[in-house]
C-alpha cells in the first residue's frame, strides 16, 4: 500500500504541495484531476523522488521513501511513465525494453559479457507483447508514433515489475480515437497486472468512465476525494473546476 | 504452448548465439588485422610506414578512447589529452627512475592513471556539458603547467630527455624496430578489442542511455554519477595506453603530450572520422596524420589547410567520413527493402 502522510513542497512562497495525505490500496485505479497548475504533476515528483519534499512521508508498505533519489524509489517498487514521452530515441524498442531489465537486475554495469543478457529476455518480450509493440521491436524508438512513444514510456516503466505505476497524462496529445485506446490499455494493464495504478488525466469523459477513485487537486491542495459520483456531485468541485456541465449529465 | 510462447522459445536460442557469434566475428577481425599488420615488415622495409602504423597505434587507442565520452555517453571532454600526457610521462619517469622490467611500469602507468581519473571524473561528472567541457580543460592546463614548472622531476619545457630505458622481457626487445611497431600493433587491437567490448556489453548500452536521456535512466534505477566516472576512468586508461605507445616510439615524453592541443587533435579526429560507428575514430586518426603529413610537406601553413578540412567535415558533411558511409549502406538498404 501506498500511503501519503502530510507531504509539502513550496517553490518560493507557492505551496505547490500542500499537507497532502492519501492512501493508495494494493491494486487500486485512481485518476488525479485538477485544473492546470494544481500542483499535479509535482505530487508525482515527489513521489518519485523528481523532487524533494520540504515535509511529509511517502510510505510503500510501511517503508519512507520520502527525499530519497529515483534510482532508489525506483527499486523500491514505484514506477513512472511521463507526460511527455521519456524514452532513449537512438535505441530500438527491444534494446530499450532489454537495457531497462538489465538495470533492473543489476546488471546494468556489467563490462565482461555481451549485450543482451539471455535472463533479460523473457521480460522484455513479455512487456513488448503486452503492450502490442513486439511487431516494431526494430524500429528506433525516434521513428515511433507519438502514441508507440507514450506506449514505450508506460512500457520502460512496467517492464521493471513496479507495485505502484504512476502515470503521468498517458492521453496527452493524442486525438479522441487514440485517447481511448490508450486507456483502454491502461485499463487492461491495471486489471491484468494486478498493480496499484495513479493516473493524471485531463478528459472528464475518460476519468469518470474509468477509474472507480477520484482525487481532485486545486492549489496543492486536495479538494476532494471520492468515486465518480461523489466527485461529480460535490459542491465544492464543481464551483472550482467541473462547472456544470457534468453535475448536469449526472442529475 | 501458446503461439506465443513457442515464438519465444524459438527467439532465444537464436538470440543467444548470435551474441557470441558477434563476438567470435569481432575477435576473427581482430586476429586477421594484427595478423595483417604485424606481416607487413615481411612485405616493406619502409621505416616511414612502420613510423605511420606505430603513430596510427597511439593516436587510435586516444582517440578511440575519447569516443568512449563523446559518442557512446555524451561527455564531450576537451580535456582528454591530459591522460595521454599523464601515460606518456608516468611510463618514462618510472622507466628511467626505477629501472623496472617494462610490464610492470605498463601496468603501474595504468593504476596511477585510474586513480587520477577518479579524482578528477569525481569532480567533472557531476557537471552538464560546457561545464563539464570547461572543467576538464583546466584540469588539462593544471597537469600541463605542473609538468612545466616540476621541472627537477620531470624535465619542465625540455620534457623528458635521455631516452627511455628499453631492457627486453620475454624475447621482446623494443630498442629493435621491429619489435616496437609489432608491440605498438599488438596493444592497439587488444586496447580495440577491449573497446570494443565495452561498447557492446549491457554497461555500453547503460552509456547509450545515458547520452539520450539521463534523468530517465535514473529513473531505471540506473546511478547515472557512477556510471559515468566509471566511463571516464575506463577511457583514461586507454588514453594512457596510447601515450605509453607515443613514449616507447619517440623514447621521451614531452609537455606537448599533455598540452590541450592534443585534446583538439582528439576531437578533430573524431570529427573526420565519425562517432556513430565503432571504428569512426580509427579512421580519423588515419586520415588526419596523412593529412598532417602530406600538408607540411609542402606548405608551412598547413594549420590552414587543416582548418578548411575540419571547416569542410563541419559545415559541408555535418558528420565524419565514417557516418557517411553508414549511412549511405543504411540508405540504399531501406530503398532495396522498399522496392
Amino acid at each position: 500500500m501506498l500511503e501519503i502522510r502530510n507531504l509539502a513542497k513550496s517553490f518560493g512562497g507557492v505551496k505547490a504541495t500542500n499537507d497532502v495525505t492519501l492512501d493508495f490500496p494494493d491494486g487500486s485505479l485512481t485518476a488525479v484531476i485538477g485544473p492546470n497548475g494544481a500542483g499535479k504533476s509535482t505530487f508525482f515528483n515527489l513521489i518519485t523522488g523528481a523532487l524533494k519534499p520540504d515535509s511529509g512521508q511517502v510510505l510503500l508498505d510501511g517503508v519512507d521513501l520520502a527525499g530519497r533519489s529515483p534510482p532508489e524509489i525506483v527499486r523500491h517498487g514505484i514506477g513512472r511513465a511521463f507526460q511527455v514521452a521519456s524514452i532513449f530515441k537512438s535505441l530500438t524498442v527491444q534494446e530499450t525494453m532489454l537495457a531497462a531489465v538489465s538495470a533492473d537486475q543489476r546488471s546494468s554495469a556489467v563490462l565482461h559479457k555481451r549485450f543482451p543478457l539471455p535472463e533479460t529476455r523473457d521480460r522484455a518480450e513479455h512487456v513488448m507483447e503486452l503492450l502490442g509493440l513486439a511487431g516494431k521491436r526494430h524500429r528506433t524508438a525516434a521513428t515511433l508514433s507519438h502514441g508507440d512513444q507514450k506506449l514505450l514510456d508506460i512500457a520502460l516503466a512496467l517492464v521493471l515489475e513496479p507495485k505502484v505505476l504512476l502515470l503521468d497524462e498517458p492521453t496527452a496529445g493524442m486525438g479522441p480515437e487514440e485517447r481511448w485506446r490508450m486507456i483502454d490499455k491502461v485499463r487492461e494493464l491495471w486489471e491484468t497486472q494486478k498493480i496499484t495504478v495513479v493516473f493524471i488525466e485531463h478528459d472528464m469523459d475518460i476519468v469518470f468512465k474509468i477509474a472507480p477513485k477520484i482525487v481532485v487537486l486545486c492549489y496543492g491542495r486536495i479538494l476532494a476525494t471520492g468515486t465518480p459520483d461523489e466527485i461529480r456531485n460535490n459542491s465544492a468541485v464543481i464551483d472550482a473546476y467541473l462547472g456544470t456541465e457534468h453535475a448536469g449529465a449526472a442529475a | 504452448m501458446t503461439e506465443l510462447e513457442a515464438g519465444r522459445a524459438q527467439a532465444l536460442p537464436s538470440v543467444r548465439s548470435g551474441a557470441a557469434l558477434r563476438r567470435y566475428r569481432d575477435l576473427l577481425i581482430a586476429v586477421i588485422a594484427f595478423a595483417v599488420l604485424a606481416s607487413l615488415p615481411l612485405f616493406t622495409g619502409s621505416k616511414a610506414l612502420l613510423d605511420f602504423i606505430i603513430r596510427c597505434s597511439a593516436y587510435g587507442l586516444f582517440a578511440t578512447s575519447l569516443n568512449l565520452l563523446v559518442g557512446y555517453t555524451g561527455l564531450t571532454s576537451f580535456g582528454h589529452g591530459m591522460f595521454f600526457g599523464l601515460g606518456a610521462y608516468s611510463f618514462g619517469l618510472i622507466m628511467q627512475k626505477l629501472g623496472v622490467p617494462i610490464p610492470v611500469a605498463f601496468v603501474a602507468t595504468l593504476a596511477i592513471t585510474a586513480v587520477i581519473a577518479a579524482i578528477i571524473g569525481a569532480i567533472c561528472v557531476r557537471l552538464k556539458e560546457i561545464y563539464f567541457a570547461f572543467v576538464t580543460l583546466a584540469f588539462q592546463m593544471l597537469i600541463h603547467s605542473t609538468i612545466l614548472s616540476w621541472a627537477s622531476f620531470t624535465g619542465g619545457d625540455q620534457g623528458l630527455r635521455g631516452g627511455i630505458p628499453r631492457p627486453v622481457f620475454l624475447g621482446i626487445d623494443l630498442a629493435n624496430h621491429v619489435h616496437l611497431y609489432v608491440t605498438s600493433c599488438a596493444l592497439l587491437i587488444l586496447g580495440l578489442l577491449a573497446m570494443r567490448q565495452i561498447a557492446q556489453s549491457p554497461f555500453g548500452y547503460t552509456l547509450r542511455m545515458i547520452r539520450d536521456n539521463a534523468a530517465r535512466a535514473s529513473f531505471l534505477g540506473i546511478d547515472v554519477w557512477r556510471a559515468k566516472l566509471t566511463v571516464f576512468v575506463l577511457a583514461a586508461l586507454f588514453a594512457a595506453m596510447g601515450g605509453m605507445v607515443m613514449a616507447l616510439f619517440v623514447s621521451g615524453a614531452y609537455p606537448e603530450f599533455a598540452y590541450w592541443t592534443i585534446s583538439g587533435e582528439a576531437i578533430f579526429i573524431n570529427m573526420l572520422g565519425g562517432v556513430s560507428t565503432f571504428l569512426g575514430p580509427i579512421v580519423g586518426t588515419v586520415l588526419l596524420l596523412l593529412l598532417n603529413d602530406t600538408v607540411t610537406r609542402f606548405t608551412e601553413y598547413h594549420g590552414i589547410v587543416l582548418g578548411v578540412v575540419i571547416l569542410f567535415f563541419a559545415l559541408g558533411l555535418r558528420k565524419g567520413l565514417l557516418d557517411f558511409v553508414a549511412e549511405w549502406f543504411a540508405h540504399r538498404r531501406d530503398a532495396g527493402e522498399g522496392r
